[in-house]
C-alpha cells in the first residue's frame, strides 16, 4: 500500500515567507510603514535644510538676529509687549521654507531646523535603545529559561525587582547619578554629554519587558518534545539553542523591536523633557517641547510641532508593530499590552 | 483568601526592600560618583560635606550605609533638601501625596470605565464602523507624549477657546478636596481626561480583543447550549473572564503610572503633587528630594500592584492557590 | 413507527472560508424517537458535530450557512424567532460537549452554573434552584454534593466535571440530550461511568443522540446507529443490524478496525487505506470512493441512501453485501 500525496497539496512556504507575504498584504502596515520612511528620510536631510534652505545654525543663538518676511527685514526676537516686559517672543511661524517656516525659539533657533536635528536624536536613540533592549533582553531571557536552577532564580528575581520599579522613576535616578560624570562599567565607557547615556539607560530599563515573556516562552520550549529529543539524542546545547530555541524566540523578539522604538522614543522625549534625557547642545524632540514651554500661549508652534512629530512617529512605529505580530507572532505581548 | 492577601503582601514588602537596595546602590554605589557631593550639594563647603559623610556613614561598610539610608528617609524622616536648607523632604512627600492620589485614582476610574465601555462595545460591534475607530483611538493613546497632551489641552482650554468654550475651566492649579470638593473636581477635570484619554483606548482594545476569544470559547457555547440570552453570556461570562487580564494588566500600569505619565501631567497642569515635586527637584538636580520622592513612589507602586493582585484573585478562583 | 421527537431533513451546512465555500454537512436527514438512543459514528471531520451544533443553531459565525429543516415536536427549529430557539436550548434539548476541562465558565461556582439553567427557563427562587442543583450534582453521582456545589470547576477532576456538565444539561428535564464525544477526554474507568451515567438517564425515559467516533461506544448504549462519511449518511440502522449485516464499505472498515478480546491475534490491526476526506475536498459522487476496494464506475454518481429500515448509500448489489465484505477483506490481505 502507498499514500501518495493529495494533488492540490503544494509545498508549503517556510514560515518567514508567509509572515513576509501577510505583511505586504496589510495596507495598514504598509502605509505606516511608509510614513515612518517618511519621518526617517526627513530627519536625514537636517544638515542639507539648515544649511542650503534656511542657511541657519541651529544650535547657535540668535538673540539678535534678524530674518526676512514679505520682503522686510524684521528682528528674530521681540521684546515681549505682555506682562513685565522680561520675556521676549520670538518670531513665528512665516510658512516660508528659507525663513523660519515654523518661527524660531526663545533662543531664536530655527525650530524646523532643530526638529530635523532632533528627529535624528529621537530616532537615533529609540531604535538603537530598543535593539539594545530586545539583543540584551533575548540572551537573558534564553539563558534564564533554558540554564534553569540557581542562574534563572538569580535573574528572574532582578527582572522581577526592576519590573516592580516604575520605568520612569528607575530611568530619573539612573540619569541623576550619571548624567554628571557619565558610565564606567570595566571597559564599557559612556561619557556624560554623549547620546549614548539616555541609550544605555532606557535599554537597560526596558530589558525586563523582553527578557520576562522571552524566558517563559524558553521555559515551555524547554518541555515540548522535540527539544526533549534533541537533549535525548545528545545534541550539544549551543546546537540546540541555535537550531531549536533561537528559531522560536527570535520572531517574538522582531515583533518588539518596532514597539519598543516606540516606547524608547516616547521615554526619551519625557526624559528630555525632565531635563535628564538628552543633554544640549543636543537637540532632541523633547528638548524641544520643553523649550516650547515658556512660550505655549504665544507662540503654541515650537510645542505643537515636535509633539505631532513623536505622535506621528510612534504611531506609525505601533501600527507597523501591530502588522509584524499579526504575521510573525500574534500572542506576542509587551507589558502594558502595547 | 486572608492568607492569599498576607502572603501576597509579604511579597511586597521583600520587592520593596530589593528596590530600597536598589536605589541604595544607584545612589550610593555607582562607581565614580562621590555620594556626599551629590547629596551635599554642588559648591558645597567643606564641613557640610564631612557632616553628610558622617550622617550617612560613607565611611562605614555597605550594609551601614544602606540603614542609615533607610533610616533617614524612614524614621527619623531629616532628609533635607540642599536646594532649600531647612526644609524637610519627607513632609513635602506626604503633603504631595493627596494630589498624586486625587489624579490617579480618578484618571483611573475614568479610563477603566470608559476602556470597559468603549472595549465591550466594540465586540459586541466588531465588523462595523464603531469598532475601528476605537482601534484608533487606542493606537493615539499609547503614541501620544503624555505630557505634550496636557500642554495641547491647556493652550486650547486657557488661551485659543477660553474666550468661547472653556471660559468656565479654572486656571491650573489644586484645591483640595476637603476644600471645596467642586472646585477640586473642576481643577482635576482636564488632568483626569488627559490622563484618562492616554489608556482608554488601549484599554478598550485590549478588552475587545479578550472579549472576542472569550465569545469563541467551549464555556460561552455551554452557555449559548444552556438557552441563555445573548446579553447575559456576553456580560456574566464572556465580559467577566475578559476582565481578569485587564485588571492584572490595570495593577501594571496604575503603577507605571504613578512613577510615569502621571507625574508628567502633574508638571504640565501645575499640580502640586509627588510628579511636580521631582520634576523642580531633577531642575535643580536636588539629589535628597528625588531619593525621597522615588523611593516613596516606589512603595506606593509595589503597594498598588499588591492590592490589584488582590483584587485578581478576589476575580479568578483560580489564582488563590498559585 | 412512532411520531419522531426529532427529524432532521436535508441538512445543509457549509462555510465560508479562505479556500471558498466548504460543504461541511451535505444533505443529511436521520431522526430521532422518543426514548431513543441514536449513535452517530464517524471519523473527525465527518460533519458529526457540526451537524449537531446546526440543529441546536450553536453555529454562530457569520461565516456559516445552514439550510434544510430540523423538525422538532413537528416545529422548524431553523425558523423559530431567537427567543422561542433559547427556549428551546437547555429546556427541551441539551447538549453536552467534549471536553469538560472547558466547558464550563471558570470564575463561578459548579452550583452557581447549574442553578443559572434551571433559572434560565424556571421562575423558582435562588433557594429552590439552590436546592434542585444539589439533588442533580448527587443525581449524576458527586458525592457529598452539597458542599462540591460550592466548588469552582478547576477544583474538580475531568469525570467530575464532565458529570456537572452533564447535570447542568439534564437540570430542566430535557426530552433530548445531545452528547458530543462525551468519554472521549476522560480516562477508560471514567468513560465507562459515565456511560452507565447515560444509560441510566436514557432509563429514565428522555431520548439521546450520541456522537462519537468510539464504536464500542455505540454497541454498548445506542438503539439505532447513523454512521456519516464526509458530511454525508453513509449507513443508518438498528444496532443489531448494522453491527451484524453491515452494509457500507466504510462500516466494515469502522467495525474491523476495533480490536477483539478475545478474537485472533492480529499481526497488525486493518485500517481504512487512504486518509479521510477533507471538507471541501469531498467527491462529486460517492465520499468514500477514492478509499473504497470495491468502487467502480457507478460510485462517480452520487449515491442516495435507501432501505427500508437498515438504510445505506452505496452502489453495491445489496444482495451480497456479506460475501464482499469477505472477498474484499481477502484482497486487503492479499496486498
Amino acid at each position: 500500500m502507498t499514500l501518495s500525496p493529495s494533488p492540490g497539496a503544494r509545498r508549503s512556504p517556510g514560515p518567514w515567507r508567509t509572515a513576509a507575504g501577510d505583511l505586504l498584504r496589510n495596507r495598514t502596515a504598509l502605509a505606516a510603514a511608509a510614513v515612518l520612511l517618511l519621518v526617517v528620510l526627513a530627519s536625514l536631510c537636517a544638515p542639507l535644510y539648515a544649511d542650503h534652505i534656511a542657511h541657519t545654525d541651529p544650535f547657535q543663538s540668535h538673540v539678535s538676529g534678524t530674518t526676512v518676511v514679505d520682503g522686510k527685514t524684521v528682528p528674530v526676537l521681540t521684546p515681549s509687549s505682555t506682562g513685565l516686559g522680561l520675556g521676549v517672543t520670538p518670531i513665528g511661524p512665516t510658512w516660508d521654507p528659507a525663513h523660519y517656516f515654523l518661527g524660531a525659539d526663545n533662543q531664536g533657533r530655527d525650530v524646523l531646523a532643530r526638529l530635523l536635528y532632533g528627529g535624528r536624536t529621537s530616532l537615533f536613540i529609540g531604535f538603537t535603545a530598543a535593539l539594545l533592549t530586545c539583543v540584551v533582553g533575548t540572551l537573558v531571557g534564553v539563558v534564564a529559561g533554558y540554564a534553569g536552577g540557581v542562574v534563572d532564580a538569580v535573574i528572574s528575581r532582578v527582572l522581577d525587582v526592576v519590573w516592580a520599579f516604575p520605568v520612569y522613576l528607575l530611568a530619573i535616578c539612573l540619569s541623576v547619578v550619571l548624567l554628571t560624570n557619565g558610565l564606567k562599567l570595566g571597559p564599557v565607557t559612556v561619557d556624560a554629554g554623549s547620546l549614548w547615556l539616555p541609550v544605555t539607560i532606557i535599554a537597560a530599563i526596558y530589558v525586563p519587558y523582553i527578557a520576562r515573556p522571552l524566558r517563559g516562552q524558553v521555559l515551555v520550549l524547554r518541555n515540548k518534545e522535540y527539544i526533549q529529543a534533541a537533549v535525548g539524542s545528545g545534541a550539544p546545547t549551543p546546537r540546540i539553542l541555535r537550531r531549536e530555541v533561537l528559531p522560536n524566540v527570535v520572531p517574538t523578539a522582531i515583533v518588539f523591536v518596532p514597539l519598543m522604538t516606540a516606547l524608547a522614543m516616547l521615554t526619551e522625549s519625557a526624559l528630555s523633557f525632565l531635563s535628564v534625557g538628552v543633554q544640549p547642545p543636543d537637540a532632541s524632540w523633547g528638548t524641544i517641547i520643553e523649550d516650547g514651554l515658556g512660550l505655549l500661549y504665544t507662540r503654541p508652534a515650537v510645542t505643537i510641532a515636535p509633539g505631532l512629530l513623536i505622535a506621528l512617529t510612534t504611531a506609525a512605529l505601533n501600527v507597523l508593530g501591530d502588522g509584524v505580530r499579526d504575521a510573525l507572532d500574534p500572542s506576542a505581548r509587551l507589558r502594558g499590552g502595547v | 483568601m486572608l492568607v492569599f492577601a498576607l502572603k501576597r503582601f509579604a511579597s511586597a514588602l521583600l520587592v520593596m526592600f530589593a528596590i530600597s537596595v536598589l536605589v541604595f546602590l544607584i545612589f550610593f554605589a555607582t562607581p565614580g560618583v562621590d555620594p556626599a557631593a551629590r547629596i551635599a550639594g554642588r559648591n558645597a563647603d567643606p564641613a557640610t560635606l564631612a557632616q553628610v559623610r558622617h550622617s550617612f556613614g560613607l565611611d562605614r561598610p555597605m550594609p551601614i550605609r544602606y540603614l542609615l539610608m533607610m533610616r533617614h528617609l524612614l524614621i527619623d524622616r531629616d532628609l533635607e533638601s540642599f536646594v532649600n536648607r531647612g526644609s524637610r523632604v519627607i513632609p513635602q512627600i506626604i503633603q504631595a501625596t493627596p494630589v498624586t492620589l486625587s489624579l490617579v485614582i480618578g484618571a483611573a476610574l475614568i479610563w477603566m470605565t470608559a476602556g470597559i465601555l468603549m472595549g465591550t462595545a466594540a465586540a459586541t460591534l466588531r465588523g462595523r464602523a464603531a469598532d475601528p475607530l476605537i482601534m484608533l483611538v487606542g493606537v493615539v493613546g499609547v503614541s501620544l507624549p503624555a505630557y505634550w497632551l496636557g500642554e495641547v489641552v491647556n493652550l486650547l482650554t486657557q488661551k485659543q477657546l477660553h474666550d468661547s468654550l472653556f471660559s468656565w475651566v479654572p486656571p491650573p492649579g489644586y484645591v483640595g478636596l476637603g476644600q471645596d470638593p467642586g472646585q477640586w473636581a473642576l481643577h482635576m477635570l482636564f488632568p483626569w481626561l488627559t490622563l484618562a484619554l492616554l489608556y482608554a483606548g488601549i484599554y478598550a482594545r485590549l478588552l475587545r480583543g479578550e472579549v472576542v476569544t472569550a465569545l469563541n470559547e467551549d464555556y460561552v457555547r455551554t452557555a449559548r447550549a444552556k438557552g441563555l440570552s445573548e446579553r447575559r453570556i456576553l456580560l456574566r461570562h464572556a465580559l467577566r473572564c475578559s476582565l481578569i487580564p485587564i485588571v492584572s494588566l490595570f495593577g501594571l500600569d496604575f503603577g507605571a503610572l504613578v512613577g510615569g505619565a502621571a507625574l508628567l501631567t502633574e508638571v504640565v497642569f501645575g499640580l502640586p503633587g509627588i510628579g511636580k515635586l521631582t520634576f523642580d527637584a531633577l531642575q535643580n538636580l536636588d539629589l535628597p528630594v528625588i531619593m525621597g520622592t522615588v523611593l516613596y513612589a516606589a512603595f506606593f507602586v509595589v503597594l498598588a500592584n499588591a492590592l490589584v493582585d488582590i483584587l485578581y484573585a478576589r476575580l479568578d478562583p483560580r489564582a488563590r492557590h498559585a | 413507527m412512532p411520531e419522531p421527537l426529532l427529524d432532521v431533513r436535508d441538512l445543509r451546512v457549509c462555510f465560508r472560508t479562505r479556500q471558498g465555500l466548504v460543504t461541511a454537512v451535505d444533505g443529511l436527514s436521520f431522526s430521532v424517537a422518543p426514548g431513543e438512543v441514536l449513535g452517530v459514528v464517524g471519523e473527525s471531520g465527518s460533519g458529526k458535530s457540526v451537524s449537531m451544533l446546526a440543529v441546536l443553531r450553536l453555529l454562530t459565525s457569520p461565516n456559516v450557512t445552514v439550510s434544510g429543516e430540523v423538525l422538532f415536536r413537528g416545529r422548524d427549529l431553523l425558523a423559530l424567532p431567537d427567543k422561542e430557539m433559547r427556549a428551546v436550548r437547555g429546556r427541551e434539548i441539551a447538549m453536552v460537549f467534549q471536553d469538560p476541562m472547558t466547558a464550563l465558565t471558570p470564575v463561578y461556582t459548579v452550583g452557581w452554573q447549574i442553578a443559572e439553567a434551571i433559572r434560565a427557563h424556571e421562575q423558582v427562587s435562588r433557594k429552590e434552584a439552590h436546592a434542585r442543583a444539589v439533588r442533580l450534582l448527587s443525581d449524576v453521582g458527586i458525592p457529598d454534593a452539597a458542599s462540591r456545589l460550592n466548588a469552582y470547576p478547576h477544583e474538580f477532576s475531568g469525570g467530575m466535571r464532565q458529570r456537572a456538565v452533564i447535570a447542568m444539561a439534564l437540570s430542566c428535564s430535557p426530552s433530548l440530550l445531545i452528547a458530543d464525544e462525551p468519554t472521549t477526554a476522560l480516562d477508560v474507568t471514567v468513560q465507562a461511568q459515565i456511560l452507565d451515567l447515560m444509560r441510566e438517564l436514557n432509563a429514565g425515559g428522555s431520548a439521546m443522540v450520541l456522537i462519537t467516533h468510539d464504536m464500542g461506544v455505540v454497541s454498548q448504549i445506542a438503539d439505532r446507529v447513523l454512521v456519516m462519511y464526509g458530511g454525508r449518511a453513509a449507513e443508518e440502522g438498528p444496532r443489531r443490524a448494522v453491527f451484524h449485516g453491515p452494509r457500507h464499505p466504510y462500516t466494515w472498515g469502522l467495525l474491523d478496525s476495533v480490536p477483539r478480546v478475545g478474537g485472533p491475534r492480529l499481526r497488525r490491526l486493518p485500517t481504512i487505506a487512504g486518509v479521510p476526506v477533507a471538507p471541501g475536498g469531498i467527491p462529486e459522487g460517492c465520499a468514500f470512493a477514492p478509499r473504497c476496494r470495491l468502487r467502480h464506475d457507478l460510485c462517480e454518481e452520487r449515491p442516495v441512501l435507501s432501505g427500508d429500515t437498515h438504510l445505506d448509500a452505496c452502489w453495491l448489489p445489496s444482495g451480497d453485501r456479506a460475501g464482499l465484505r469477505v472477498s474484499a477483506r481477502d484482497t486487503e490481505a492479499a496486498s
